[in-house]
C-alpha cells in the first residue's frame, strides 16, 4: 500500500470515528425497540414509525416552527445591526467613533452567562417571558459579525462614498444600492453562522419559556430526553433528527463559505 | 449625527443586555437578595467569601478547572491533526472535509442526547465494547471518578467541528510557495510541519485556543442534560453552578458572585490573548 492509500484510510477512520455518533442516531431513529435492546447496528427494516411517533407525543411541528421563527428573526436582526454598525465604523467619520469603536470591542469580553440573571429579570419586567421577542431581541446585537462586516466594508473604495455624497445620493441609499451588494457573500456567510447558533441555543430558551407554546426545539429535546418517552431511544433518536437535519445541510452548503469566513474573522 | 444614527440600534441592545445587566451583576454580588432577586441587605464582600469557604464552590472551580484540562489541550490537538490531514489536494477531500466538520451543525442538546445514549450502562456503546473484551462496564455519568472524563470527551467531539474549520481555513492560507522550496529542498515531512506548517497555523491556533477556553468556561447544555451537576457534585461547572444558585436556589446574591468571578476568568484570558498577541505582531 503507497502513501496515498494510507492517507486515505486514516482519513477514512477518523472521518467515521468523527460522523459515527450521528450516523448511529439516524440509523437508531429507524430501529424498533427491540433492536435498539439488542444493541444492533443496522435496522431490519427502515420504518418511519418513531417519527411518527415522536410528532405524537410531543408537540414537535410547534416546536420546529418556533425555533425557525427565532432564528429567522436572529438572524435578519443581526444583519441589519451589524450592516448599519460596519457601516458607519467605515464610511461616516464623527467625533467619538473610535471610542465606540473599543466599546465594541469590549463587548467580547463579557461573557453572556454572566449577565443572566439581570437580563431574565429584564425580560420579566418587559413580560417577554414565553414571547419571539424575549427570545431574540437580546441577541440582534453582535460584535463579531460588525467586525467581520467591517472588513468587507473597507475594500469599498472611499472615493465611491465621497462622490455619491457630493451627488447628492443620500447615505442610506448609498448603503443599500451600493455596499451591501458588494458585501452579498460576507452577509451570507454571517446569515449562515448566525441561524447556525440560534437554532442551537439552548440556555436561554431555558430560562425564558416554560410553556409548550413558545419551547423551542431543542428544550423539546429536553423535554422528550426527561419524559417517559426516554426508555423508547428510537422515538428520541428520531426527534434528534429532525432537530439537526436542518442545520447539518446548512452547514453542507455552506461549509466552504462558512470556513473562508471565519478564517477571515478570526485573522482579522 | 448620522454616524451616531447607525450605531445606535447596536449600541442600545448592547446597553440593555450586555452592560447593564454586567454592571447590576456586580451590584447584586454585594447584597442579600430575596427569592425574587430583589436586593434586600447590603452585604459587602460576604457572599464572596461565604463562596471561597463553601465546599460547594471548591467542587465547582474544581470541576471547572478540571474540564478546562481535559477538553481543550485535547480539543485542540486533535482538530489540527484532523485539520493537517484534511489539507490535502486529493479526489474527493471534500467529502473528508465535511464529515470532519459535521459537529459544527450539531446542537449542544441533540449531541447531549446522542452522547447520553453512548453513554447507557446497559445498552450503550461503550459498555458493549467492553464486555465483548470482558471487562467490566462503567457506569460513566453515575460514577464519581468517570463523570467529568465522560462529560469531556463528549465536548471535545462537539467542539471538534468549529475548531477543524477555523484551523483549515488556517492552513489554506499559508502561503504555498514555502512547501515548494521546502521540496526542492528535499526535507523530510516532520520538518516541513515543525518548522513550516506550525509556525505559521500558530496565529490561527492562537484563536481557537482563546475561544476554546472562553467557551470551556461557558459550559452548560451538556452539564445540564447528561449529569444535571453530578454525581455528587463531580460535574457543577460555574455556569451550572450559577444557574442552579439563581433559578432552582433563588439564591441570586451568590449567583451573582459566581458570575462576577467567571467575568474575571474570562477577562484574564482575553487580556492575555491581547498582550501575546500584539508581542506575536512586533516579532514578525
Amino acid at each position: 500500500m503507497g502513501k496515498k492509500g494510507l492517507l486515505y484510510m486514516t482519513l477514512t477512520v477518523s472521518g467515521l470515528v468523527m460522523v459515527f455518533p450521528i450516523l448511529y442516531a439516524f440509523l437508531i431513529s429507524f430501529m424498533q425497540g427491540g433492536e435498539v435492546l439488542q444493541g444492533s447496528l443496522w435496522p431490519e427494516t427502515f420504518s418511519l414509525a418513531n417519527y411518527f411517533s415522536a410528532f405524537e407525543r410531543v408537540p414537535l411541528l410547534t416546536y420546529l416552527w418556533n425555533s425557525l421563527v427565532v432564528s429567522v428573526l436572529i438572524m435578519a436582526g443581526q444583519l441589519v445591526l451589524c450592516s448599519l454598525a460596519a457601516f458607519a465604523f467605515v464610511f461616516i467619520e464623527f467625533k467619538g467613533r473610535e471610542w465606540i469603536f473599543y466599546l465594541f470591542i469590549s463587548t467580547m469580553m463579557i461573557p453572556w452567562e454572566a449577565t443572566m440573571v439581570p437580563n431574565f429579570q429584564t425580560v420579566q419586567s418587559l413580560g417577554w417571558l414565553n414571547s419571539y421577542a424575549g427570545l431574540t431581541i437580546p441577541f440582534f446585537a453582535m460584535a463579531f459579525g460588525t467586525f467581520l462586516l467591517r472588513q468587507q466594508f473597507k475594500t469599498i473604495p472611499k472615493e465611491l462614498y465621497e462622490a455619491s455624497q457630493i451627488a447628492g445620493i443620500s447615505k442610506l441609499r448609498f448603503f443599500t444600492g451600493v455596499v451591501l451588494p458588494v458585501a452579498k457573500t460576507t452577509m451570507t456567510t454571517l446569515a449562515i453562522y448566525s441561524f447556525l447558533t440560534a437554532w442551537n441555543m439552548y440556555l436561554w430558551p431555558l430560562l425564558v419559556t416554560n410553556n409548550e407554546a413558545n419551547r423551542t426545539v431543542q428544550i423539546g429535546l429536553k423535554q422528550m430526553q426527561t419524559q417517559e418517552i426516554a426508555s423508547d431511544w428510537g422515538v428520541v433518536m428520531a426527534g434528534v433528527v429532525m432537530v439537526i437535519l436542518p442545520t447539518l445541510i446548512l452547514l453542507f452548503a455552506g461549509q466552504k463559505r462558512l470556513q473562508e469566513g471565519l478564517t477571515q474573522g478570526a485573522l482579522k | 449625527m448620522t454616524g451616531m444614527l447607525f450605531l445606535l440600534p447596536s449600541l442600545i441592545l448592547f446597553g440593555v443586555f450586555l452592560f447593564y445587566p454586567m454592571v447590576r451583576t456586580v451590584y447584586l454580588s454585594l447584597f442579600l437578595t430575596d427569592s425574587q432577586g430583589v436586593p434586600v441587605v447590603f452585604v459587602g464582600w460576604e457572599n464572596f467569601l461565604n463562596l471561597f469557604q463553601s465546599t460547594s464552590f471548591q467542587l465547582s472551580a474544581k470541576a471547572t478547572a478540571l474540564f478546562v484540562l481535559y477538553t481543550v489541550p485535547a480539543g485542540i490537538v486533535l482538530a489540527t491533526a484532523l485539520a493537517i490531514l484534511a489539507n490535502q489536494k486529493l479526489r474527493g477531500i471534500g467529502l473528508f472535509r465535511t464529515m470532519f466538520s459535521a459537529t459544527m451543525g450539531m446542537s449542544v442538546a441533540a449531541s447531549s442526547v446522542i452522547w447520553m445514549f453512548l453513554f447507557n450502562p446497559s445498552i450503550g456503546l461503550f459498555n458493549r465494547i467492553l464486555g465483548a473484551l470482558n471487562i467490566p462496564g462503567v457506569q460513566w455519568l453515575l460514577d464519581p471518578q468517570y463523570a467529568l472524563l465522560s462529560v469531556s470527551v463528549a465536548t471535545i467531539w462537539m467542539n471538534t467541528g468549529f475548531a477543524f474549520l477555523i484551523l483549515l481555513g488556517g492552513l489554506q492560507n499559508i502561503d504555498q510557495s514555502l512547501y515548494e522550496s521546502a521540496r526542492v529542498a528535499g526535507v523530510s515531512e516532520s520538518y516541513k510541519l515543525r518548522k513550516i506548517t506550525l509556525p505559521m497555523l500558530s496565529p490561527t491556533l492562537f484563536f481557537v485556543t482563546t475561544v476554546s477556553l472562553i467557551n470551556a468556561f461557558q459550559t452548560f447544555g451538556q452539564v445540564d442534560l447528561l449529569t444535571k451537576g453530578g454525581p455528587m457534585e463531580s460535574t457543577n461547572v460555574i455556569v451550572y453552578s450559577i444557574y442552579k444558585d439563581a433559578f432552582i436556589n433563588y439564591n441570586v446574591g451568590s449567583a451573582s458572585a459566581q458570575a462576577v468571578l467567571l467575568f474575571v476568568a474570562v477577562l484574564v484570558v482575553t487580556v492575555l490573548q491581547f498582550k501575546i498577541g500584539e508581542r506575536k505582531v512586533h516579532y514578525q
